[in-house]
């Protein structure tokens, strides 16, 4: 059970190899968690992200590989991450995303599909299905890692930001519909954060580290807020992003 | 119907189907095991699972402060309907209440005849069930004990039956129930020995003390029967420890003042609520240390006395209704712990550590506790008992209590349940360690595990019992 500082017991992260996730499952694992699955694209940084969980404290590390490409099977993973944990999970982190290549992605039909597919189709399945369970189970937390990128959509990588707005507004929604059942959704909305996925990128303002978020996030968990951003800056500055005339945008953002 | 319910700290809600049985009749048919028959629920929850019935936990005022009463995804009894308040017994004192009776209507009652209930906590919106449940303990513990120990005989209802229990019939299940946090089933009714007292008044003491060690010292040389003392844990170091002590005692009838001797005092209800949750906390850290200083230099240096009626004496929680709500959308937490006579340095621990963090304490209350009684999960034991309130947010809060949790048990004491939504479950049976005990009366008289909370799902109690 969540704790009254909502902290879990027991956790599930898709997306498990993600170096954000990687740093709220340990913040969690120093808190009370003690129970994990990790479920992921099967790969090295999967079962590093395991073992540092096992180092980290943790009792009980499982993980399940899966094809995000995939939409339709993401109800079958969620099913079996939580019978992984006897359905009693109090935490559900989905941090599934890549961030493409914008130039190369936005000529090619395919891979934007593809792109869309495991940002938005994927992660939105799951989401569907980890609602359903937490909604019956009466209590949970789900954490929806989203960006900035999806707040206001920009030209240098539009591929990648508006999956992140159909995610962040697919979000929203399950939100509202989970009021009332116990369950709560946090959306959290970093802008430029140093990890594998952004390596070689030139930083953008106000970038930050993953332990950075990873604070944030546990805050705001303990908090009950329901939209993160990290840092919190980026809140005012997106009302105001959000807002400018695309002639003044394009100036601003390229 | 579906419910989201939380304790009284607004913290870890959770949704449960809340069903209110009209008396012992409907609760049977709820709640005792019948072989292959089926479980008639509106949660989704159980349409899976037909074979099993559903999850419970019993559930009066919502007074616990964390997750002692609520039951994720399960169904949650609420006793309200079973607040039958018999008479008193004119010679032996003794009377009969429903499990859901309000211990507010037994006081209006009792006093009407010259009785008291001898152990009542802070508030007087809890059920007998709930008092029982939490082996309540009020300002003369150390004089008169805990709730539990004035039960001639309870009533309660498990997925076995109906079990009419006391200290003599067994006393594995009286002591398991009392204290027990409800997770052995539901009080119907119970018959409480009150105490007689002869009038309605109470001779009231404060006096102000700048340290800590000086209010332990007064509260252990007091002679009256009850006793509290407030920390102030928001001021700077150099005024640590500063506290009010309040005493009291029953006045005599012949020293009631004549401008009293026609008034009757009847136990108001709040003056003032808070209507909603606001959407910001609205205590805040100033303005506790304005109101802390304020009451502190108000207090008389000396030794005051006067004339109170007995409600806001022993209620002084009951001043503002849904207080709870003014700590806004996050709640708060209180954190009451319990260490042995000789153990005072946890409790200057305590305080310092609060201070060092800067966390803003919002209450600080100090009791003196007498002899344990046998309830197995039951909190009090010899010593004294210190209870802080935190709004739910700081940083450094949850990994200082978490501190706090080791210094305790290590010092032989123990943190109380009813209060509880954090506690871990590998130091929980550290500070009560008579949990085998526990679980195998569970067992008896709930052998498929249908009796639980959240609370006992996050303290581990239900692993490995099913």
């Amino acid at each position: 059970m969540n704790d009254a500082f909502g902290r879990p017991q027991s956790v599930v992260v898709l997306g498990g190899g993600s170096d954000i996730a990687g740093a709220i499952l340990d913040l969690l694992i120093a808190g009370r968690c003690r129970r994990v699955v990790l479920a992921g694209r099967s790969s090295t940084s999967l079962a590093a992200a395991a073992r540092r969980a096992q180092v980290g404290g943790a009792d009980d590390v499982q993980t399940v590989s899966f094809d995000a490409s995939d939409p339709t099977g993401a109800g079958v993973v969620v099913g079996r991450c939580f019978d992984l944990l006897d359905g009693q999970v109090d935490l559900v982190l989905c941090a599934v995303g890549v961030l493409g290549d914008q130039e190369t992605d936005e000529v090619d039909p395919a891979a934007v599909a593809h792109r869309i597919a495991v940002n938005f189709g994927w992660p939105a399945a799951a989401l569907a299905a980890v609602a359903e369970r937490l909604r019956v189970a009466g209590s949970g937390r789900i954490v929806v890692l989203s960006s900035v990128a999806g707040m206001r959509v920009r030209r240098a990588n539009f591929v990648y930001g508006s999956t992140k707005a159909g995610l962040d507004g697919f979000a929203q929604g399950l939100g509202e519909a989970l009021r009332g059942s116990g369950v709560e959704l946090h959306i959290v909305r970093p802008g430029f954060v140093h990890t594998k996925m952004t390596a070689g990128r030139p930083p953008a303002p106000f970038a930050v580290s993953p332990e950075a978020v990873a604070e944030a996030v546990v805050r705001g968990i303990t908090n009950r807020r329901r939209e993160i951003w990290v840092p919190s800056a980026l809140q005012a500055i997106y009302l105001v992003a959000r807002n400018l005339p695309a002639g003044l945008w394009r100036l601003v953002r390229q | 119907m579906v419910r989201l319910l939380s304790g009284w700290g607004r913290t870890a809600p959770s949704s449960a189907e809340v069903v209110r049985p009209e008396g012992v009749r409907a609760l049977n048919g709820l709640l005792v095991d019948q072989h292959s028959r089926e479980w008639p629920t509106d949660h989704p929850s159980i349409h899976n699972d037909r074979d099993d019935p559903p999850r419970m936990i019993p559930r009066g005022l919502g007074r616990s402060y964390g997750d002692a009463a609520q039951c994720a995804g399960g169904r949650v009894i609420d006793t309200s309907e079973l607040n039958y308040v018999g008479p008193v017994n004119p010679q032996t004192g003794v009377v009969e209440v429903g499990g859901g009776a309000r211990l507010e209507h037994l006081m209006r009652r009792a006093l009407l005849t010259g009785w008291f209930v001898p152990a009542v906590p802070g508030t007087r919106h809890v059920t007998v069930g709930g008092a029982i449940a939490a082996d309540v303990h009020g300002k003369n513990h150390h004089r008169d004990g805990s709730f539990g120990q004035h039960i001639v005989t309870l009533t309660l209802v498990t997925p076995t039956g109906r079990h009419r229990i006391s200290p003599t019939i067994d006393p594995e299940l009286f002591w398991a129930t009392v204290g027990g946090m409800g997770l052995t089933g539901v009080v119907t009714s119970a018959r409480i020995q009150l105490v007689t007292v002869a009038t309605p008044w109470m001779a009231v003491a404060t006096e102000r003390f700048g340290a800590l060690d000086e209010v332990m010292a007064a509260m252990t040389d007091a002679e009256q029967r009850y006793s509290v003392a407030w920390l102030d844990c928001t001021t700077p170091s150099r005024h640590r420890g500063r506290s009010v002590m309040t005493l009291g005692d029953h006045v005599p009838a012949d020293e009631v003042p004549p401008s009293l001797r026609d008034a009757r005092p009847a136990g108001r209800s709040s003056a003032f609520g808070m209507p909603f949750v606001p959407p910001v906390r609205l205590v805040r850290s100033r303005l506790l240390q304005a109101s802390n200083a304020q009451r502190y230099w108000r207090t008389p240096r000396r030794r005051s006395t006067t004339i109170e009626a007995w409600w806001p004496f022993f209620f002084p929680l009951d001043g503002i209704a849904n207080w709870n709500r003014l700590y806004g959308p996050a709640g708060f937490v209180q954190y009451q712990f319990a260490v042995g006579n000789d153990r005072g340095d946890v409790l200057h621990q305590a305080v310092s550590q609060v201070a060092a963090a800067d966390l803003p304490c919002t209450l600080a209350v100090l009791k003196r506790l007498g002899a344990a009684d046998p309830g197995l999960l039951s909190f009090p034991m010899d010593g004294w008992t210190l209870a802080l309130d935190f709004p739910v947010g700081p940083p450094a809060l949850p990994n200082l209590l978490d501190r706090l949790d080791g210094l305790v048990a290590d010092a032989g004491g123990r943190v109380y349940l009813a209060k509880d939504g954090r506690l871990r479950p590998d130091v929980l049976g550290r500070m009560y360690p008579r949990l085998a005990e526990l679980a195998a009366v569970r067992r008896r008289v709930d052998p498929r595990g249908v009796v639980q909370s959240d609370l006992s799902r996050r303290l581990g109690l239900e692993a490995g019992r099913s």
